[in-house]
């Protein structure tokens, strides 16, 4: 027998029993986030390498979204706030050590960029647009001005925004399950797969289809390594990290990671992909959808988990 | 000055008294604590054993708390003392999850609480609160860089232990064993 018991009746809200602090609002954010950084790393790497008019989707249609898709997960952020009213203190500091202090910081380049990105290509939505505010011609003119530049800035604060995601989690060494540095990695290119897959979804033109179609593969074949050596990490590590593990391998998470995310999120999807590209018609919605619905529980049940994994002293 | 605190796990009887003083003194929101006693039973029957720890923050040296606050609010005060100011809190919870002790909460009025090791009444001259009213007097408190104190000698003497070392945060509450 080894038990603990806490017999001064200890029983904090969202402490006791198990950890709680965080609920859906954060895999919610981490998931939009890394969609949103997916989507926008594929439009500006398109646009470095001078391809907008092969690929109209992912440099264009696709970052349309993506305001909204910030939006919506700065508002689920804005909701996990305990003290809402002073969210405008993550901007009076900078703090380095702080991987929440990035990502406050990084969301306040990445947004407006989006929001600038889109309003340039306004005109391919809607044609003969004409902006009722002057301003907003202008931006619209510098940045078509300077658009390679903009690239530039966009590939890079969506590679951060990306790998933030998991890093947020991977710096708390307090919970082992999340402590370790290749979730930073696996959230990124988890990210990158899912915002290909929407790409793919959106996209009318068969060439461009066939890319994210085998750039999905190749992501989600770079996502299984990644998982595999997530499990060799944590089994070949400390009595923590062996017992956090066992979530994933009998525990209570067993049939929703291996099932949903794995089976479900990434080979399903890899085996329809596969197919299409040998020529069978499968509906693109399908793969799409499945990569979607695989990041997205898989954001759920790592947040989930990490709160229940803990040191046992 | 490095502020530390020494428990004596064989003294200690597990009445809880710390903790009810703890809430009167920091009008603590009724059903959350700061700190709190565990019972840590091991072995099977006739080899069993009994530890009781009073537990709460170990204002560790290298918190990961302080470490991962986006604005600051959490941070060290003199003798290293950990603290939480609260008009710069806004309750992201980072904190709550970076403690491997589980020793912080969120207050219903939306900043993140825990132990102080009663600042105010240090800077009065008088011991924590939970330490002045223990009946076994098995709560020590002092100054670690002071060889003449009481924490220094015990833990010159005795021997001892601190919580989940392995997770790098050089904890100030140290029990002894």
């Amino acid at each position: 027998m080894d038990e603990e018991i806490i017999i001064s009746g200890r029983m904090n809200p969202k402490i006791d029993p198990t950890l709680g602090i965080w609920g859906w609002e954060i895999p919610l954010y981490l998931f939009l986030g890394g969609l949103a950084a997916g989507i926008l790393f594929f439009a500006a790497l398109y646009t470095i390498l001078g391809r907008e008019k092969e690929l109209p989707t992912a440099v264009r249609k696709a970052t349309f979204i993506v305001p909204a898709i910030l939006v919506i997960g700065l508002f689920a952020l804005f909701l996990d706030l305990k003290n809402k009213l002073y969210f405008w203190q993550l901007y009076t500091t900078i703090r380095l050590e702080s991987p929440m202090s990035w990502g406050a910081w990084v969301l306040m380049l990445v947004t407006p960029l989006s929001i600038v990105w889109c309003v340039a290509y306004w005109r391919d939505l809607v044609p003969n647009w004409k902006f009722k505010v002057e301003w907003l011609e202008f931006v619209e003119k510098q940045v078509n001005k300077y658009r390679k530049p903009l690239a530039w800035v966009m590939i890079v604060s969506s590679v951060i925004l990306g790998i933030y995601t998991g890093i947020l989690l991977s710096a708390f060494n307090a919970r082992p399950l999340w402590n370790t540095s290749i979730l930073g990695p696996l959230f990124l290119v988890s990210g990158l797969s899912t915002g290909a897959a929407v790409i793919m979804w959106m996209s009318k033109d068969h060439l461009e289809r066939t890319l994210f179609s085998k750039i999905d593969l190749i992501l989600i074949g770079i996502e299984i390594f990644f998982i595999i050596h997530l499990f060799m990490g944590f089994l070949a590590s400390n009595a923590a990290q062996i017992e956090a593990a066992q979530l994933f391998l009998g525990g209570a998470y067993t049939l929703l990671f291996w099932g949903g995310v794995v089976v479900l999120g990434l080979l399903v999807p890899a085996i329809l992909e596969i197919l299409e590209l040998r020529g069978k018609r499968i509906p693109v919605a399908l793969p799409a959808f499945l990569i979607l619905l695989g990041g997205m529980i898989f954001r759920f049940i790592m947040v989930d988990a990490g709160q229940l994994s803990k040191y046992l002293y | 000055m490095r502020y530390a605190m020494v428990i004596d796990t064989k003294k200690c009887v597990g009445c809880s008294d710390c903790v009810v003083a703890c809430q009167n003194e920091n009008r603590v929101p009724i059903g959350y604590c700061r700190d709190w006693v565990i019972e840590h039973a091991k072995g099977t029957f006739p080899n069993v054993s009994i530890e009781l720890r009073s537990e709460r923050c170990n204002h560790c040296e290298n918190s990961p708390c302080v470490r991962c606050c986006p604005t600051g609010a959490s941070h060290y005060e003199d003798g290293g003392l950990v603290k939480v100011t609260r008009q710069e809190c806004i309750g992201c919870g980072a904190c709550v999850q970076s403690c491997p002790y589980d020793a912080r909460y969120s207050h219903p009025d939306g900043f993140v609480d825990k132990c102080t090791f009663c600042h105010h009444r240090l800077q009065e001259g008088k011991l924590p609160s939970c330490v002045s009213v223990c009946p076994t007097e098995c709560m020590y408190f002092g100054d670690l860089d002071d060889k003449e104190s009481k924490v220094y000698q015990l833990l010159q003497n005795r021997n001892w232990k601190v919580l989940a070392p392995e997770v790098g945060t050089k904890p100030h509450v140290y029990y002894l064993i």
